[in-house]
């Protein structure tokens, strides 16, 4: 059995008197790919940024390898090291290359030589089809070409963990599939990923595990098909039923009278 | 052909006496404008900060700057504080203390909207991917607000410099006060001197601006 990469004990979120995230708990085993969804405004980014600190937790305590990580003694700048993390806006550096969004975070974070972070950068670019554009500025990409790249400095991390904050929700429907497919690709390679989207027909090609969030908790959790084809709770039946659409069969009503 | 009255401007050194009210139009702007670029980037990241008091001060003395025509300062700097200060200032000084007041505020203004145009996600991908507090400054945050700077506050030098015409009332024999000299001492000789005069001026004001204006373009265009 692999082992647990990230474990997640009873956490509580809350904006002044919001509560966002309540008593959740949650593990993440080595190599797993974890998707999770639910209507928006559940706490399912706000869930995804406390893992990496962005946002404090009130109460309950996060794990990563066995260590404890929202200490006051934590070393968040360490620990956000092995979190990778994608947001939905890309958010690559405007006044920065392609190449130097990649390689700045490695060479001064992590003190890697210049030649050494550009060779690896180059590589992955070339996984994922953008080596040619290694020198273009952000603004000249188009959005499914960015966060691709936003992927990529991720990755020249060596995180050990990926977490995916919406990343498609940006884009133009015919761009969304290159990322996709990119994040398959890495999904296949074995990689720790915690995914949100709302992608459902990804979610489940993607996920060895999905988790149904609502009101700041679980709800739900099983395998994709257990949890697209046979809805345990009330709430998530209602939710997937809002993917799909009945036939309309009343046309003739509308004819003569069009809106 | 007409008489444009430029031949006043080679009579005597009246060209080269154009040229240095020039600089002194110059010079009192350059100053002004280091000052007010220096105390504008101070000035301007307190104004970000949370502190209600400074907000408060740094808004209304904004405000008092935005609302006071620059000649009213000039003259309050000028005549007033002489005779109820007993502070004895030469008119230049008294310039260059009104220019640096007034860029100092805009420059502030221009930096303070610059710093809180930075999207906050921005501090939050950098942080994401281990950088330090510091690094995220050095690397990411100031290259990006300098780039949202330039274009504005090369447009507020260009401003400044023009407006430096107002000194003359004050009593500063800067450019446009050199050429009503010279028009006036050749009245009799010359009667279309102002003509000619004027639209020497006129060429000089823009060969000291047009390359910041350009400049100003250019940067505008290559990090937009």
């Amino acid at each position: 059995m692999a082992k647990e990469l990230l474990k997640i004990e009873h956490i509580t979120k809350s904006f002044d008197e919001t509560v966002i995230l309540r008593d959740l708990s949650l593990t993440v085993k080595e190599g797993e790919v974890l998707v999770i969804v639910g209507p928006s405004g559940c706490g399912k980014s706000t869930f995804l940024r406390c893992i990496n600190g962005l946002e404090t937790i009130q109460e309950g305590s996060i794990y990563l390898d066995g260590e404890k990580i929202n200490d006051r003694s934590a070393n968040l700048e360490k620990v956000r090291q092995k979190i990778g993390m994608v947001f939905q806006n890309y958010e690559l550096f405007p006044h920065k290359t392609v190449l130097q969004n990649i390689t700045m975070a490695p060479m001064l974070v992590q003190k890697k030589p210049k030649a050494e972070a550009e060779k690896e950068a180059l590589s992955l670019l070339e996984r994922v089809g953008l080596s040619d554009r290694k020198n273009f500025y952000p603004r000249q990409l188009s959005g499914g070409q960015k966060q691709r790249v936003a992927i990529v400095r991720a990755l020249a991390m060596h995180p050990e963990i990926l977490l995916f904050d919406e990343v498609t929700a940006a884009l133009d429907p015919e761009m969304v599939r290159e990322v996709l497919d990119v994040m398959l690709d890495l999904a296949k390679e074995g990689r720790t990923m915690i995914v949100v989207t709302h992608e459902m027909s990804f979610a489940r090609a993607v996920a060895d595990r999905i988790v149904f969030m609502d009101g700041g908790n679980i709800v739900e959790e099983g395998t994709p098909s257990e949890f697209f084809d046979n809805p345990q709770t009330d709430r998530a039946k209602k939710f997937l039923s809002t993917f799909s659409f009945d036939r309309i069969e009343k046309k003739d009503e509308y004819a003569g009278n069009p809106i | 052909m007409r008489n444009l009255g430029l031949d006043v401007l080679l009579k005597g050194t009246n060209m080269l006496r154009l040229l240095e009210g020039l600089w002194v139009s110059l010079r009192i702007s350059l100053i002004a404008v280091a000052v007010s670029i220096v105390l504008g980037l101070i000035i301007g990241s307190i104004m970000t900060g949370k502190n209600v008091i400074i907000r408060a001060v740094t808004r209304l003395y904004l405000e008092i700057v935005r609302i006071m025509p620059q000649m009213v300062l000039l003259f309050i700097v000028f005549f007033g504080t002489t005779r109820v200060f007993g502070i004895n200032l030469d008119a230049t000084a008294a310039s260059i203390i009104v220019f640096s007041f007034w860029g100092t505020a805009e420059m502030s203004d221009i930096v303070r909207g610059a710093l809180i145009s930075i999207p906050k996600h921005r501090y939050e991908s950098a942080a994401a991917l281990g950088l330090s507090k510091v690094q995220t400054y050095v690397h990411v945050i100031i290259p990006e607000t300098l780039r949202r700077l330039i274009p504005l506050s090369i447009n507020l030098v260009t401003r400044m410099i023009k407006t430096t015409s107002l000194v003359m009332m004050i009593g500063v024999v800067e450019v446009l006060k050199v050429g009503q000299q010279i028009i006036e001492a050749n009245r009799k000789s010359s009667p279309n001197a102002a003509f000619g005069v004027y639209l020497v001026v006129f060429v000089l004001y823009y060969i000291a601006c047009r390359p910041i204006s350009f400049l100003a373009g250019r940067l505008e265009r290559k990090w937009s």
